[in-house]
């Protein structure tokens, strides 16, 4: 049986693959819609973060000689400080300005940050392989998985499902949707809004640095490997709409099955589907899927 | 209602008449191509509120068609480049028609994401040449007289193209039009309740814009005889953001200095050691950071001042454009 | 037109009142260099290939016709606008003899025609467009390392005799994959093997993995990249990830990979993989005795462009010394002449079209236990002839091999 001249174990194979870099997609764009909710900027920076994460994962392997399983928690940690440093010197003192300023500001730091990178530590990149016990393959008969990518799925999803539950569950996570709402009356009940805001970058930066470390494996290791990601992960943000938490995710995940059955069906399309979507969701429903925005 | 800088304008005109005696007239050029794309930008994001992150589509469009025009189809000049105008503001109308439905942050995302996929559509189209671009461009003669093959000849042409999109702009910022997105921007409900269109309006400023950056990239793919995927990049995108913003948002000339100074700056880079990306990015957050004004903004603020100073019994001039720190 | 005289006289009180210091009189020969110093070329270009120039001006003795030789370079940040309105500063006040490279194929070819204007020299190492010695071929531009015919032309050719007769292309979906892959399947079909599949992926499209299970699913047993930079990079360490080309019956063959990225990327990924390449450091010891020297000031191995950099400046400097005269004419007319023997080429030479004819070798990416250290990366499999590798004359679309015939 076939389906437009794609067998359907083909087809079932690429929804997986899908899955995989919809994962990616899913952490990033969690990250923008929480920094987003909380600060009301479009953190441009993300890309740079991720590469920063995927960079950490070398470091802890080359010059602290740590294995993957310590990278996973170091460099996350690692990005996430940078973000707090990000927060405290540059984002705190623009909040009160257009939020364009956010998205310009970001911006520079991205390219300073790739810059940077590029600089030290060359613009073809560094070596690094997924962990011994993921080596190799499952052939679960009509598509093959690197055991890998699976563990990537995994992760991806338990992480999602965490911060949605810190989020949307928990007394901090309360507090950090009342800031959201209404800064000035949670500040009245003694809470330290300042501090949630810097959390809350702080959090979304080390969901990049995370999805950094996740890829080191799978993408080569560039100062520019989240330049391209960014754009993409906005044209996904936009298509969901900041509303909700659990649109990033769904949406995240959503794009990544979309692109991966375009690659299968209509390859020469498979670099701009996204921003078709993209523009099809503002024809219909401008404010994204999920999005609460008029 | 803003006076026209007049004084500055006339002095800058001036210093553009005098310049090719001390620099190259291929980059000042540049420089005035630059300075037109800003202009463009700055349309949008100084009277309509809009910040285009996808501008470079144009620009690119602009330049390719009018490469096309002139290498394949051996059009006039004027020709080739009212053709990148035309295919820069059809593009423009696609694009506006999609973006201009959401305000701030997303539509600045949104002509980003467009951007990029037009990036990759002339990166696919095989009449661009992938990475070789277009090229074998003859000129020719602009109005069938003025010979584009010599480069004071060709300088000039563009000054006065230059000059003469910048006295437009003008013209249609302060028509009823431009009070008009005026209103918009700074109450969107009002002008609504008003009888006005929002979205129309911003529609037609956005076409209006990618036509006038179509025009820059048009110029800038004649006098340099090639277009390339570079004028199409996001990182073009960026760089005029940069130009308005070093320049000054809200002022009719600071897209002009702004371009002058990125366009002198990347000059100056390319004959130093230090990284060129880390700089561009300093810029930025140095800018937003400390000097949200600009160039021209500080100026007309210090002018301002010294005014002032002068005259202080009399009601300070307030000047309704300067909105950057809002 | 009457605005002429005038344009002249202003063009002349300009280069006068240039302010850009014009760091010796026209008494010296000035090779240039504009390069992406800082930005995604860096590493396969960028300073190595200005220290390469720098090591053959040096290694020549400093001085030719009793004239100092200078070395100038540019970050041209990789934008065309910056790269010609340079070129022709450089050429007009600086007095620029030979551009040596450029980065980026537009930029190389505008160069190269601002050059045929200005009358000077433009030699090509680092870009690979086939353009420069067909279409856009003239008498004042050599290609010197390689083009992109070349290197799918002695993949193909080179992989089939070794018995890799079914190829499935991964192709990077523009102009220039096309055409490589076009170019690749020619040569495979030219020594009897077969194309039995393609699959196109976007520029920079990251993920790889639903182009590669196309590919295993296929029967080929040669699996082709006809991509480059990141993008190549990527491919090749997602086919490791899924196992292909390690430990199975299928090779994987980059079309064009820089010893950079096999650096970047590691052997561990790497091995096992086929590539074409006209330099290699660790080839014999002339390579070995430059490439050490390269090392000591760069920190890393020279590439086939860096090396080519070097050989090809050595070159220019001799021809001008043979030509006694810096006349660009003159000096071109001897380097089309004089044979190239040194570390980087043997029994090279330069055909009217511009293009410098040597072999090209195929090589095979060690294995982790087969390294010895770093930079012990290749392993020498076939050497294929400038014949059977470059554009033939018959099928050149350059005029000035039309002329000759």
């Amino acid at each position: 049986m076939e389906i437009f001249g794609a067998s359907p174990q083909l087809i079932l194979g690429q929804v997986l693959i899908g899955l995989i870099n919809g994962s990616f997609y899913a952490l990033l764009s969690l990250g923008l819609a929480i920094i987003f909710g909380l600060l009301r900027v479009i953190n441009f920076a993300h890309g740079a973060l991720y590469m920063m994460g995927a960079f950490a994962a070398w470091m802890t392997q080359a010059w602290l000689g740590l294995n993957f399983w310590a990278a996973l928690i170091i460099a996350p940690l690692a990005v996430g400080l940078f973000g707090l440093l990000v927060e405290r010197a540059f984002l705190r003192s623009i909040y009160h300005l257009d939020h364009l300023y956010g998205l310009l500001l970001t911006f520079g730091i991205a390219l300073m940050v790739e810059g940077m990178y590029r600089y030290w530590f060359g613009a073809a990149g560094k070596p690094f392989t997924a962990p011994d016990a993921f080596r190799g393959i499952w052939d679960l008969g009509f598509v093959i998985v690197p055991k890998y990518r699976g563990f990537v799925v995994l992760t991806s999803l338990v992480t999602c499902l965490a911060v949605w539950l810190l989020i949307e569950r928990t007394r901090l996570g309360a507090y950090l949707r009342a800031a959201t709402e209404n800064p000035d009356l949670v500040s009245c009940f003694g809470i330290n809004v300042s501090l949630l805001t810097a959390s809350a970058y702080v959090l979304g930066a080390a969901l990049a640095g995370l999805s950094g470390v996740l890829a080191a494996p799978i993408y080569q290791v560039t100062p520019l490997m989240g330049t391209n990601l960014i754009i993409v992960v906005f044209a996904v943000v936009v298509t969901g709409g900041m509303g909700s938490l659990s649109g990033a995710i769904i949406t995240g995940y959503g794009m990544g099955v979309i692109e991966g059955l375009t690659k299968v069906f209509y390859p020469a399309a498979s670099s701009v589907v996204i921003f078709v979507v993209m523009a099809l969701m503002l024809l219909l429903r401008p404010a994204g899927l999920f999005g609460k925005e008029a | 209602m803003p006076r026209f800088p007049l004084l500055p304008a006339l002095a800058l005109l001036l210093l553009l008449c005098i310049a090719p005696l001390v620099f190259y007239p291929i980059f000042l050029i540049k420089l005035l191509c630059f300075a037109l794309f800003a202009a463009a930008f700055h349309l949008l994001l100084g009277y309509v509120g809009l910040l285009s992150f996808g501008h470079a589509a144009f620009f690119g469009t602009g330049a390719y068609m009018s490469a096309q025009a002139l290498a394949r189809w051996n059009l006039a000049p004027e020709l080739a480049l009212l053709f990148a105008v035309a295919m820069s503001a059809a593009l423009g109308a696609v694009i506006g028609f999609l973006a201009v439905r959401r305000q701030g942050i997303y539509f600045a995302m949104i002509t980003l994401a467009l951007g990029q996929m037009v990036y990759f559509i002339y990166l696919q189209a095989p009449f661009t040449g992938g990475e070789d671009g277009i090229r074998g461009i003859t000129p020719g003669h602009f109005l069938g007289v003025v010979d584009l093959a010599d480069p004071l000849a060709l300088y000039f042409t563009v000054l006065a193209l230059t000059v003469l999109a910048f006295a437009l702009v003008w013209r249609i910022v302060q028509s009823p039009f431009g009070m008009i997105l005026e209103a918009i921007r700074e109450n969107e409900p009002r002008a609504i309740s008003l009888g006005y269109n929002p979205t129309l309006y911003k529609l037609a400023a956005f076409t209006f814009s990618a036509g006038l950056a179509g025009l820059a990239g048009g110029l800038k793919a004649m006098s340099f005889q090639i277009a390339t995927l570079v004028d199409v990049t996001w990182q073009m995108s960026g760089e005029v953001v940069l130009m308005t913003l070093v320049g000054g948002i809200g002022t009719f000339l600071g897209p002009v200095v702004g371009a002058f100074i990125i366009g002198g700056l990347e000059q100056f880079l390319a004959r130093s050691t230090l990284p060129a990306p880390v700089i561009l990015g300093a810029a930025f957050i140095l800018c937003v950071m400390l000097f949200r004004k600009g160039v021209a903004g500080t100026a007309r603020s210090l002018v301002q001042a010294w005014a002032q100073r002068r005259s202080t019994p009399n009601t300070p001039e307030t000047d309704p454009t300067n909105r950057t720190d809002k | 037109m009457t605005f002429k005289p005038i344009t002249t006289a202003a063009l002349i009180a300009g280069t006068a009142l240039s302010p850009l210091p014009a760091f010796a009189g026209p008494d010296a020969i000035k090779v240039g260099l504009l390069m992406d110093m800082t930005g995604n070329y860096s590493d396969v270009a960028g300073q190595g290939s200005v220290t390469a120039a720098e090591m053959a001006v040096e290694d020549f003795g400093g001085t030719v016709l009793g004239k100092p030789i200078e070395v100038v370079h540019a970050d041209m940040q990789n934008k065309v606008d910056i790269a010609t309105s340079i070129a022709r500063e450089w050429f007009d006040v600086e007095a620029v003899d030979a551009i040596v490279d450029s980065n980026m194929s537009s930029a190389g070819l505008a160069v190269s025609e601002i050059a045929v204007e200005k009358d000077r020299l433009m030699i090509m190492n680092i870009s690979g467009s086939p353009r420069f010695t067909n279409e856009s071929c003239n008498p004042n531009t050599i290609h010197y390392v390689y083009d992109t015919y070349a290197l799918a032309t002695s993949t193909g050719k080179a992989v089939v005799r070794g018995g890799g007769d079914k190829w499935f292309f991964v192709t990077v979906d523009y102009t220039f994959g096309h055409d490589f892959q076009a170019q690749a399947e020619d040569a495979v079909a030219s020594e009897g093997g077969e194309t039995i599949g393609s699959v196109l992926v976007p520029l920079n499209a990251g993920d790889y993995s639903s182009a590669l299970i196309q590919a295993q699913s296929s029967d080929a047993n040669v699996i082709a990249f006809a991509t480059a930079g990141a993008d190549t990079s990527n491919a090749i360490k997602q086919a490791a990830e899924f196992g292909i080309g390690q430990g199975d019956d299928r090779q994987l063959a980059g079309l064009l990979v820089y010893i950079n990225e096999i650096d970047a990327l590691g052997l561990e990924t790497a091995q096992g993989m086929l590539l074409t390449s006209a330099f290699y450091w660790d080839l014999d010891e002339e390579t070995r005795a430059f490439s050490n020297r390269y090392m000591e000031k760069m920190g890393k191995m020279p590439n086939m462009s860096q090396a080519g950099v070097y050989s090809s400046t050595m070159h220019y400097l001799k021809a001008v010394e043979a030509a006694g005269t810096e006349d660009h004419a003159a000096v071109m007319a001897k380097m089309k002449e004089m044979p190239i023997n040194d570390f980087f080429v043997k029994d090279g030479y330069i055909r009217e079209d511009g293009r410098m004819m040597r072999d090209m070798y195929l090589f095979r990416v060690k294995s982790p236990d087969q390294s010895t250290g770093p930079w012990d990366y290749y392993e020498k499999v076939a050497t294929i002839s400038a014949d059977d590798a470059f554009t033939p004359v018959s099928e050149s679309r350059c005029y000035l091999l039309k002329e000759q015939n």
